[in-house]
């Protein structure tokens, strides 16, 4: 990985963010199991910022609102426990690719029960090294090795530092 | 499908973690699991459950990937994410580190014995493969170092009566081994697989490999004796197991006693495939006899018959138990 210093795309396209998640009347009624749905996932992946390594620290852009995640590219299928997420990078070299998809799939493993079977990928055509970054997303050893080094762990952690959504 | 793979007993192997890897010792009397506490344990049979007999908890510093008995069912060996293989030798009911082996770069993905017990194979995400000779005063020296694959080398496995090393890789190749003066070659490199080969099996007389892989197919592949005026020998794929798995397949066992084939598969399912007898050596056939769909409640990662009671089988998960299973055959 190149230093944190030199900006890749410094000025990255901001895009608007969705509105809040309205809530109906079964999502408060204690009584209904509410499903895991692609909006869920969406939520928890919105609130992940990539800080430091791709834009300013002191104001950290959204995965959203660097169009890096879009709810229609989380694919949630909770009676199939699969949770599919194409994510796109901010340009077709960028050389966070993997540390970002690899901070989405780690952010997803730590958010969701065990049972779910998680895919991250590249939105097709969006990168350079597509075929070569998504199979090292899918290799679950790789991927158990890489987080078992602590400097590495501590570049994921850094990126998934979380900020509220509203009342910045 | 009238065959049937029974549970015998399921308990947390390596609670809070994952279980990577469950190996039997050659009296099928013990069980060796490893996983992501970085722990090794040895467990046997009282009475009716399994319990655990020994904890190897001080050898590595991260995941334990694989271990491996030695045939004299003696020694232990175990690879591991922090680049070295310790090799343990059993003492009554203990364990004790005899020798630790350094020089893989990084991540240790497999360790495998040598039939004779004098030779070891190691290999790594440094892509090479390492072969290691014991002498009787317990000294390994590694003789042969093979960069033979572009890419991590996931597996390693010893042909079962001859000197010879097959490897799998996330380059999406197996590769062929053999000693060539005091020195280890290439000799051959099946190509077939469309993504990540994650485990080995030969048949039981060691005239087939099995291979699994990401792209979800295990192949089938068969020594043609070696190409005319070519240092190098020839295998082919002689049958493509394809349609049955859901997501990538991590290992794959091949009885000595039943010539039945399991496989571990990301989907939380254990299948069982039969060979049907009246085949063709160069056009085999397989058939599916026992699919369990939830075998475990996350990836399968592991899957050994044991060595001396047919049907016996054990399998490990991503969700750190151990199953013990009895696999039932009309025809075993």
């Amino acid at each position: 990985m190149s230093g944190g210093t030199r900006l890749e795309n410094a000025n990255p396209l901001v895009f608007q963010r969705s509105g809040e998640r309205l809530l109906t009347a079964t999502d408060e009624d204690e009584n209904v199991a509410d499903p895991i749905d692609d909006r869920e996932i969406f939520d928890i992946l919105i609130r992940t910022v990539l800080s430091q390594s791709i834009n300013d620290p002191e104001h950290p852009l959204s995965l959203e609102e660097l169009n890096v995640v879009e709810q229609l590219r989380v694919n949630v299928n909770d009676q199939d426990s699969t949770v599919a997420v194409e994510f796109t990078p901010t340009i077709p070299h960028c050389s966070m690719a993997t540390l970002i998809g690899l901070s989405i799939k780690v952010k997803l493993l730590r958010s969701l029960p065990g049972r779910f079977k998680i895919d991250v990928h590249i939105t097709p055509g969006t990168h350079a090294s597509e075929d070569a970054v998504n199979k090292q997303l899918a290799d679950k050893e790789r991927v158990a090795a890489a987080l078992e080094n602590s400097q590495l762990l501590e570049v994921v952690n850094q990126c998934l530092s979380s900020r509220a959504i509203s009342g910045e | 499908m009238k065959d049937a793979l029974d549970l015998l007993q399921r308990f947390s192997g390596h609670p809070d973690s994952r279980c990577w890897y469950v190996a039997w010792d050659p009296e099928g009397a013990l069980l060796a699991s490893c996983g992501g506490d970085r722990a090794v344990r040895i467990w046997g049979k009282e009475g009716e459950s399994w319990v655990c007999k020994s904890a190897l908890s001080d050898g590595h510093q991260r995941t334990v990937r694989k271990v491996a008995w030695s045939p004299c069912g003696t020694y232990l060996a175990s690879a591991s994410f922090d680049a070295t293989t310790c090799i343990w030798k059993k003492k009554e009911d203990d364990f004790e580190c005899l020798t630790v082996l350094e020089g893989h770069e990084n991540e240790v993905k497999c360790v495998a014995w040598a039939p004779s017990g004098s030779q070891l194979a190691t290999c790594s995400r440094d892509k090479s493969v390492w072969i290691w000779e014991v002498d009787e005063e317990d000294e390994y020296e590694c003789v042969s170092v093979v960069n033979a694959h572009t890419q991590d080398v996931k597996h390693v496995v010893w042909h079962p009566t001859r000197e010879l090393l097959a490897s799998a890789s996330y380059d999406n190749n197996v590769c062929i081994y053999k000693e060539e003066d005091d020195d280890w070659e290439r000799r051959a490199t099946l190509e077939g697989h469309t993504s990540t080969v994650w485990s080995l099996a030969f048949d039981p007389s060691g005239q087939r490999l099995a291979s699994c892989s990401d792209d979800r197919t295990v192949k089938i592949w068969k020594e043609s004796g070696p190409h005319e005026g070519d240092a190098s020998d020839a295998w082919k794929c002689v049958c493509t197991l394809s349609g049955f798995h859901g997501r990538t397949i991590y290992d794959i066992s091949w009885c000595r006693l039943t010539g039945a084939m399991v496989t571990a598969c990301g989907d939380d399912g254990i299948r069982v495939f039969k060979e049907e007898v009246t085949s063709d050596p160069d056009q085999p056939l397989f058939s599916m006899s026992v699919h369990v769909a939830k075998a475990h409640s996350q990836d399968v990662n592991c899957v050994a018959w044991n060595p001396k009671e047919p049907g016996l089988l054990a399998s490990c998960s991503d969700d750190g138990e151990i199953a013990i299973w009895s696999y039932k055959s009309e025809d075993v």
